[in-house]
């Protein structure tokens, strides 16, 4: 096995144990950036070896991918937009100097759709990204690039950011695991704001137990962020490899119009989840439709007014080099807070908001956990996003409805196609601050089953 | 809801973003299908209802009004991502005596 093939768990247990080095594992991730990505074009920016830091903090310099909104210091940052072509921040955002603490070494940004808008990572300014399982295909977005470098074991593992669905995606339509905390955990600060009620930092990475390792390192309040939680962050090590016994599980959206071609799969993942122990019900929520319409007028209008800052005076270049989706996406904003039509549309959606957030509480009181399919379809292939200006929007159906309350919630693979080697995922979603909850489903689904290759070759190699 | 090409421009107007006629077509019928989704939700009764803008219950966050010194940039800093500066300053466009 190569070096850059290992998951953070067992990059971990073999440095700690003096069997390679965190440099070492660099290197080979180094390697093999140099080898696919020119195929792939998951990163934009790619460090040199002289940026690993070698140092003996908790996390030994291994190497991540990191989203390139997130701002490092002195290492150009676009977002995937040509309006950032050349930035160079000064600063770094909190999540990256978190990850610098706990000794975590940068490889490279990893390429997005521009300014997260989209579900394919096809609206970068800076070209698509390709599913590294099968070439053809789009990695899904808007965390793409850091879904096929893990997925193409270009890093140990990659910092991502959702909003509508941004991570958990790309992480169904790659097959690795994918996890967002709820809403506040992680700062938002130097993260490239595109709708600040709903952007939530969060991972990309092989099996559940390495979420588990390293979200904790970017959880936290920071001054810096008025949104950021105070709340106490939950142990996740605690989670893994418990069985569902007595826990109750509801199963969402199985029969909406657009599951036909995928409906079987998720059957089979709920008798697999009842085999782990678990008491599972279909249950009927809110139609996930609505949440599309939520999503749509607070996205737009968050972006309208967030992209309102780049005048190309301070930093970037003007206006002039917004791309298409980024138009659309700040134009609809801005007419849907314009004079006469904000109550109509804006408010509207911001009570349904509400409508959702106590449709959840009411579910939760119910069940313990909440599982849904994480897109109808297997990834889809490259140019799919030209299909609708509401592409994102649609393939994102059944992980906005979580994403507009800010819920915890994470996908892990839960079907592999032979054919085209493309893979499901499973959403999993628990009540706010609630992370503790969704790993433990997850560990247990990714211990109870074989969908996950690389969890498959932790459990039959316990001794690197 | 219809968008016309001339409603179109003057949000790209509002925008402060260019636009050319193709694209002012191409905008307006992306919206209409944005908006159909939208308008959906006009039949969903919400009276009595307060909007959701903030997720995790925080209410007024404050802090004390002191300089962080931390966060300060160099004048340096402050100017190096800049297109055009001078003698340590930014220079913005001229926006008075200007017709729009």
């Amino acid at each position: 096995m190569k070096l850059n093939q290992l998951t953070l768990t067992q990059a971990m247990a073999g440095v700690k144990k003096k069997k390679f080095s965190g440099k070492e594992i660099f290197e080979a991730c180094l390697a093999e950036i140099e080898v696919k990505n020119k195929d792939l074009n998951a990163y934009l920016t790619i460090n040199s070896e002289k940026s690993y830091k070698s140092h003996n903090k908790p996390f030994y310099g291994l190497p991540l991918a990191i989203k390139d909104n997130y701002c490092i210091n002195e290492v150009e940052t676009t977002a995937s937009s040509a309006v950032l072509t050349g930035f160079k921040p000064p600063y770094d955002a909190t999540v990256i100097a978190k990850l610098r603490q706990s000794g975590f070494s940068f490889l490279g940004k990893t390429n997005m759709d521009a300014w997260a808008h989209g579900s394919s990572t096809e609206t970068s300014d800076f070209g698509p990204t390709r599913n590294p399982r099968n070439l053809a295909h789009a990695p899904g977005g808007s965390s793409g690039g850091s879904a096929a470098a893990v997925a193409a074991d270009l890093c140990v593992a990659a910092l991502g950011s959702e909003t509508g669905g941004s991570i958990r995606q790309p992480a169904a339509w790659c097959g690795c695991v994918g996890f967002r905390p709820s809403y506040g955990r992680a700062s938002r600060y130097g993260v490239a704001a595109m709708a600040s009620s709903t952007d939530t930092p969060g991972f990309l990475t092989k099996t559940v137990a390495d979420v588990a390792l390293i979200t904790p390192c970017i959880c936290g309040l920071d001054p810096l962020d008025a949104t950021s939680s105070p709340e106490v962050f939950p142990n996740l090590i605690n989670q893994m490899k418990k069985d569902l016994k007595g826990k109750k599980i509801g199963f969402l959206y199985l029969d909406i119009k657009g599951m036909e071609k995928t409906r079987a799969y998720y059957e089979r993942v709920w008798q697999d989840l009842e085999k782990l122990g678990a008491k599972v019900e279909k249950v009927k929520a809110r139609d996930p439709r609505e949440a599309i319409g939520v999503y749509t007028v607070v996205q737009r209008s968050e972006v309208s007014s967030n992209l309102g800052r780049y005048d190309g005076i301070r930093y970037g270049q003007g206006r002039e080099k917004f791309g298409a989706e980024a138009k659309r996406r700040i134009m609809l904003g801005t007419f849907l807070l314009s004079q006469g039509y904000a109550d109509k549309y804006y408010w509207q959606a911001q009570k349904v908001r509400t409508l959702f957030m106590q449709d959840f509480e009411r579910l939760f009181t119910q069940y313990d956990a909440l599982v849904s399919p994480v897109s109808p379809t297997l990834a889809k292939k490259l140019g799919c996003s030209e299909e609708s200006a509401m592409f994102g929007e649609l393939e994102d159906i059944f992980v906005e409805p979580s994403a507009i309350c800010g819920l915890p919630s994470a996908s892990v693979p839960c079907y592999h196609d032979k054919k085209s080697n493309l893979y499901l995922g499973l959403n999993i979603m628990a009540p706010m601050h609630q992370e503790e909850i969704v790993m433990q489903v997850a560990s247990a689904y990714e211990a109870g089953t074989n969908w996950n290759h690389w969890a498959v070759v932790e459990r039959g190699d316990h001794e690197i | 809801m219809k968008f016309s090409a001339e409603f179109v421009q003057q949000i790209a107007d509002l925008a402060k973003l260019t636009i050319d006629e193709a694209q002012a077509k191409d905008l307006a019928l992306g919206f209409e299908e944005s908006m159909a989704v939208v308008e959906e939700l006009s039949q969903v009764p919400t009276q009595g209802l307060e909007p959701t803008y903030q997720v995790n219950n925080l209410v007024n966050v404050w802090r004390e009004d002191v300089v962080n010194k931390k966060q300060m940039f160099t004048q340096k800093q402050a100017l190096a991502n800049a297109k055009n500066t001078y003698r340590g300053y930014l220079v913005v466009e001229r926006i008075i005596d200007h017709e729009t």
